[in-house]
C-alpha cells in the first residue's frame, strides 16, 4: 500500500510530467487555451500512456533483453505507440461516439508527443525509476500504475493552465511579451507552486 | 546552389525561422537541458548532427517514399540516426550520455526535426536540405547554449563549470527558472527582431520615396 501511495504522489505532484520533467510541453502551450480542449488532450494522453506502459514494458524485458536487441528500443517503441494510437482511435470511434468527440481529435497528435515516448523510456530505466519514484523494483503493474498517474498529473497541470490563461491572455502587457512569453511566465509561477511538493519528497 | 540561396537558408535557419525563439518548437529539451551551458551545447551538437543527416537522407529518398506513409518513414530514418548518436555517446562520452538522460531518445519526436523533414527536406535537393538542417540545428544550439549560460551563471555562479562569481540563486536552475528565462529570451528576441525589421522597412520606404521624387524631377 505504501508503495502505491508513494507512486501516486510522486507521479502526480512531486515529479509532474509537465512542470518538473518538461515532457509534453507542446500541447501544454498549444492546447491550453480552452479548458475543454485541455481536458480532452489530458484524457487522451492518460489513456495512451497507461496502455503504452502495459505493452512496452513486457516487450522490452520479455523480447528485446533476452535477444540482446536493447539498441532497437527507440524504433520499436515509436512504432508500438504509433500503431497503438491508431488502434485506440478506431476502437473508440466504433464503441463510443461521445468519447470520440471529446478526445478523438487529439489522438493523432499524441503519436509524436514526448510524454508518451518519455514514459515508455522511463519505466524501463531502473536508475530513473529510483530517482523519480523512490522504489527499487518495478513490474508491469507498477509500470501501468505509474503511466496512469503520470497522465493524471499531466491532465491536472493542463487544466490549471487553461484556467489561468483565460485571465492572462486579456492582460494589458507590452507587445513583445504577448503570447508565448506571457504563457511561459504563467507556467513559471505554476512550476514554483509544484516545487513546494518537492519538500515532501 | 547559388550564394544567394545559401545566404537565405542560413538566415532563415538561424534568425528568421529560429526554431527555439521564433517558432517555439522543440520546447521540452530546451527547458530541461539548459540547466548548464555544457548540457546545452551537448544537446545542440546532437541535434545539429541528427538534423543534418536526417534532412540529407530524407531528401535523397524523397522520390522513393510513397506519400501516404511518409511520416512513419521519416520517423524511422530519424530514429535510426538517434540510435547511432546514442550508442556513440554511451561508448565515448558517458558523462554527457548520463546528463542528457531520457531527452536523448526523445529527439525522435522532437518537432524541429520532423518539421524540417516535412516542410523542407521532402521538397528540396540534397545539398540544400543538408544546409537547411545544419543551420536550423545551429539556430537551436545557439539558443539553448545561451540559455544554459544565463541559467548556469545566475543559478550556480559558473559558466561551463568555471567559477565566475559568488552570486547564486537556486531559482534559475529549478523548473520555474527554466520557464522564466525561456519566456524572457523569446520576448527579447522578438522585440529586437521586430525593431530591426521596422527599421529595414522604413529604409526601403524612404529609398522608394527618393526614387519617386527623382523620377518626377
Amino acid at each position: 500500500m505504501g508503495t502505491f501511495l508513494m507512486i501516486i504522489v510522486m507521479a502526480v505532484f512531486v515529479n509532474n510530467f509537465l512542470l518538473v520533467q518538461f515532457l509534453g510541453i507542446c500541447p501544454f502551450l498549444g492546447l491550453s487555451k480552452k479548458s475543454s480542449s485541455a481536458l480532452g488532450m489530458g484524457l487522451a494522453v492518460t489513456v495512451v500512456m497507461t496502455i503504452t506502459c502495459l505493452i512496452t514494458y513486457p516487450i522490452y524485458y520479455k523480447i528485446l533483453v533476452p535477444l540482446g536487441l536493447q539498441y532497437l528500443e527507440i524504433i520499436v517503441f515509436i512504432f508500438v505507440i504509433a500503431s497503438l494510437v491508431q488502434m485506440i482511435e478506431k476502437v473508440i470511434k466504433k464503441f463510443s461516439k461521445p468519447l470520440y468527440n471529446a478526445m478523438g481529435i487529439y489522438l493523432p497528435l499524441i503519436t509524436t508527443n514526448c510524454a508518451v515516448l518519455g514514459v515508455a523510456e522511463l519505466v524501463i530505466d531502473k536508475g530513473q525509476i529510483m530517482a523519480i519514484l523512490g522504489v527499487g523494483s518495478m513490474n508491469i503493474g507498477l509500470a501501468a500504475l505509474y503511466g496512469f498517474f503520470a497522465g493524471i498529473g499531466f491532465t491536472l497541470a493542463m487544466y490549471i493552465m487553461s484556467g489561468l490563461r483565460d485571465k492572462v491572455d486579456y492582460l494589458d502587457t507590452s507587445k513583445s511579451l504577448k503570447g508565448f512569453p506571457m504563457t511561459m511566465m504563467t507556467a513559471c509561477f505554476m512550476a514554483m507552486g509544484f516545487y513546494v511538493f518537492n519538500l515532501i519528497g | 546552389m547559388t550564394t544567394k540561396r545559401f545566404k537565405q537558408i542560413a538566415n532563415d535557419g538561424v534568425i528568421k525561422n529560429n526554431p527555439t525563439l521564433r517558432l517555439v518548437l522543440g520546447t521540452c529539451p530546451t527547458l530541461a537541458l539548459s540547466t548548464t551551458a555544457m548540457n546545452g551545447i551537448g544537446m545542440g551538437l546532437a541535434v545539429i548532427f541528427i538534423l543534418t543527416c536526417s534532412n540529407a537522407m530524407i531528401s535523397m529518398l524523397r522520390k522513393i517514399i510513397p506519400n501516404e506513409v511518409r511520416i512513419p518513414a521519416f520517423i524511422l530514418i530519424i530514429a535510426a540516426f538517434v540510435t547511432i548518436v546514442r550508442m556513440v555517446l554511451d561508448k565515448y562520452i558517458p558523462a554527457l550520455y548520463e546528463s542528457l538522460g531520457v531527452y536523448l531518445p526523445l529527439i525522435v519526436v522532437n518537432c524541429i526535426i520532423l518539421g524540417r523533414a516535412e516542410s523542407f527536406a521532402s521538397k528540396n535537393a540534397v545539398l540544400e536540405s543538408a544546409f537547411d538542417g545544419l543551420f536550423t540545428g545551429i539556430g537551436f544550439a545557439i539558443a539553448i547554449t545561451l540559455m544554459g549560460i544565463v541559467r548556469e551563471a545566475l543559478g550556480a555562479g559558473s559558466i561551463f563549470g568555471i567559477h565566475v562569481w559568488d552570486f547564486k540563486m537556486e531559482f534559475f536552475t529549478s523548473a520555474a527558472g527554466a520557464f522564466f528565462v525561456y519566456g524572457l529570451f523569446i520576448a527579447i528576441f522578438n522585440a529586437i527582431y521586430t525593431s530591426v525589421e521596422n527599421k529595414q522597412r522604413q529604409k526601403s520606404f524612404l529609398l522608394k520615396l527618393e526614387f519617386a521624387s527623382k523620377k518626377e524631377a
